[in-house]
């Protein structure tokens, strides 16, 4: 378990140093300046980010992370001073293996580290338990990812989150479905995770309040590889679509022996089978599939993060990584603000923060959910899933609606 | 009807992959006793290998099912090696151990495997190369495809094959003998320990065969995969009574098929709103066609271990039973 890690430490060291190479002209400068004003400390600060780094998501784990170390190497190149001291940010990065068990153990340990602020996790799942940790220790934290609605409904205010809700983005799916393909009956299953069956709960009350007929629920695990004992349940009530609230990894095999089964109906997934892996995983089957995410498609962000990205790590952002980039940018922010690096200092400027992140502007509501976050919807076209409408409080807009809206360059 | 039809080609799919994952164990078993742990992770080597060997001939261009051939026939000799690997270097070492010592080695083996088999092909789900199209026909209203009919069939030749293996060659009989009584065996002129090393060898190539149908059938592969097949194939074997071939696929039809049915129907038979008249609370629960059900389709392991157990109590040595004279 040590060794990719360290592979991986390496890799991003050679990175970095490869990429510092440019700007090595201007480091003795710096340091000169430094060695005249001795008088300039430096305070270091730990920024904790944690996401499965193992395990069947890994990859998203891995982009997340990539994430939030771009923010945090781009804070420590802009040389920022926080009290009086040149700020030095170090990221603690964590696995939690998406194990609640283990999230709860990383998040103390974090703890016990003394970071200023804590960028994650991804899953719900985890986020929910080591939030409480977190708020005990009175250490904010931001996801990027975690889109169960009870994470902010604990009345933990030094929770906070830069993507949409579960409770949004159900409804978000659930109304293009209704509104555009007016199926009859849906058939819902779910992962039986606290993101999966959240997400399906959301998803069933809006399609219920539509006047659709939602079949009883059915249940996997988040290994399940299996489905077609579900599947041919479902196939003898004769649905007109299938929503399955799970990630790609257990949705890929959904959909494949859902179409050899010979289910006619649309699927339509949650963000965690929002991805093009879908398609590696279940082949043609995977064409013309629905499925939203929160917040803004990763190509819709910001260029200057796009760039950076692909610059530093050589691949495209998958899925949350310009939410674990704003969510660190925005911790650093307030530390910057507050001049100070103390959490309880800072936590007070996260509330009040207007802040133009990859993703758009960001500020939080009382709850510490962002205000406005929008919904895109995808579907599956030629092996690649390709946004197709922004739902943006509760209007629905073709994306290339929503790219002009938002200046045509997207993200700025 | 036809509902029930496809719930019962599921199961049979599933439970060919089960028996033939199975034999593995009961073979081993009844020559030495030992449950090799290990033997699961040898099913997802073979799915690995024959995934990285597909991949890499894709561009070549050959017709799809020789390179699947091909990838088939790169496992099952990489497996084989690891088979008779283990049993030298693991299991050989403590044969005249206490049987737990084994037991807790071929748990080792398997971690190690395992974790090998990370580094190796790293931690995510991959994608199967699914270059076989899949065909799909309909049976009175189920849906087969190409695929599920190859895994039965493939099944079906592996016990013909085993059958004849155990029956009507020199091997077949040392290694009865050697399951027998591995001591007067040894007196009688047979190598005992070429017999155990041919028995690890042969389960290997079917624990290669049985990786390559798993990932064909289900289009994904991962480091995991191994532990919870190897769970469901070793609780199949004690089923039809571990140490017996035929008992091995049995016990592997037999829990495909009630799980394929168990999570097909446990949701319906649980549904409380069936008997919705029994109290007030209910009948306003399930009004307007609502649905309360008790334990839903994510109970398909809990229903196939309940089984198990049922039969276990009634039947402590499974439904054919440890035939101890004639195993192997």
């Amino acid at each position: 378990m040590q060794q990719p890690k360290l592979g991986i430490a390496l890799l991003v060291a050679v990175t970095a140093l490869a990429l510092a190479g440019c700007g090595e002209e201007k480091k003795p400068e710096a340091a000169k300046t430094q060695a005249q004003a001795p008088s300039v400390p430096t305070i270091e600060i730990k920024i904790g980010h944690v996401a499965p780094l193992t395990g069947g998501i890994a990859h998203l784990g891995k982009d997340n992370e990539n994430g939030a170390r771009l923010a945090i190497d781009q804070a420590n190149a802009a040389k920022i001073m926080i009290g009086g001291k040149l700020a030095h940010f170090e990221m603690i990065a964590e696995d939690d293996q998406a194990d609640p068990k283990v999230g709860t153990t990383v998040a103390q340990k974090l703890v016990d580290a003394k970071v200023a602020g804590v960028d994650g996790h991804l899953n719900s799942g985890t986020t929910i338990p080591a939030s409480a940790i977190y708020h005990q220790a009175g250490i904010p934290m931001i996801t990027g990812s975690a889109t169960n609605p009870m994470l902010t409904e604990q009345g933990f205010d030094n929770v906070f989150r830069v993507v949409g809700r579960d409770d949004q983005q159900g409804p978000a799916i659930a109304n293009y479905l209704a509104s555009t393909d007016k199926p009859k009956v849906v058939a819902v299953v779910d992962d039986a995770t606290a993101y999966g069956e959240g997400l399906a709960n959301e998803v069933e009350k809006t399609l219920k309040a539509a006047g659709v007929k939602v079949l009883a629920r059915e249940k996997g695990t988040d290994k399940t590889t299996d489905w077609k004992a579900v599947l041919t349940k479902i196939k003898g009530e004769k649905p007109d679509a299938v929503f399955y609230g799970g990630m790609d990894a257990t949705g890929g095999p959904l959909i494949k022996q859902g179409k050899e089964l010979g289910i006619g109906a649309v699927f339509a997934f949650g963000d965690g089978a929002c991805t093009d892996k879908m398609a590696e995983l279940a082949g043609p089957a995977a064409e013309g599939m629905l499925c939203s995410q929160a917040g803004i498609p990763p190509q819709a962000a910001s260029k200057s993060f796009l760039d950076a990205y692909k610059a530093k790590f050589n691949t495209d952002p998958i899925l949350y990584a310009p939410f674990t980039y704003d969510a660190a940018n925005l911790l650093i922010e307030a530390m910057r603000k507050a001049d100070s690096a103390e959490p309880a200092k800072y936590l007070p400027e996260l509330h009040k923060i207007s802040y133009m992140g990859a993703t758009g502007r960001i500020e939080f509501d009382a709850k510490g959910d962002r205000k406005d976050a929008e919904i895109t919807i995808f579907s599956m076209k030629n092996g690649k899933i390709a946004p197709i409408a922004v739902v943006k409080a509760g209007q629905t807009l073709a994306y290339d609606e929503f790219l002009k809206s938002m200046g045509g360059s997207g993200g700025k | 009807m036809d509902i029930f039809l496809q719930q019962v080609i599921n199961g049979l799919t599933l439970g060919a992959v089960y028996a033939i994952v199975a034999l593995g164990y009961t073979m081993v078993y009844g020559i030495i006793q030992l449950i090799n742990f290990a033997h699961g992770e040898v099913v997802m080597i073979g799915a690995m290998v024959a995934l990285t060997v597909i991949n890499l001939l894709a561009a070549a261009g050959l017709p799809p099912l020789v390179v699947l051939l091909i990838g088939a026939g790169c496992a099952i000799p990489v497996c084989m090696l690891v088979g008779y690997g283990m049993e030298r270097l693991a299991y050989r070492p403590l044969r005249r151990a206490p049987r737990l010592a084994p037991l807790i080695t071929a748990i080792g083996v398997s971690i190690i495997l395992q974790h090998l088999a990370m580094l190796v092909w790293s931690r995510n789900v991959l994608a199967f190369p699914q270059i076989i199209e899949t065909r799909v026909y309909t049976v009175a209203g189920a849906a087969i495809t190409n695929v599920q009919i190859a895994v039965l069939l493939v099944c079906v030749a592996i016990m013909a094959g085993l059958a004849a293996l155990v029956y009507r060659t020199r091997l077949g009989i040392a290694m009865r003998a050697t399951a027998q009584n591995a001591q007067v065996a040894g007196l009688m002129g047979i190598d005992v320990n070429r017999v155990i090393a041919a028995t690890f060898v042969i389960g290997a190539g079917l624990a290669a065969i049985a990786g390559v149908l798993v990932g064909t059938y289900y289009g994904v592969a991962q480091y995991t995969m191994g532990s919870i097949l190897g769970l469901k194939a070793f609780s199949a074997a004690v089923l039809g009574g571990i140490g017996n071939i035929p008992g091995a696929m049995l016990g592997g039809v037999l829990l495909g098929v009630v799980e394929a049915l168990g999570a097909g129907y446990i949701g319906d038979l649980t549904d409380l709103c069936r008997i919705a008249g029994i109290s007030d609370w209910l009948t306003q629960r399930c009004s307007g066609g609502g649905h309360f059900v008790l334990f839903g389709s994510n109970y398909q392991d809990v229903f196939a271990f309940v089984v198990l157990i049922l039969v276990l109590v009634f039947r402590p040595s499974g439904l054919l039973g440890e035939r101890v004279g004639d195993r192997a």
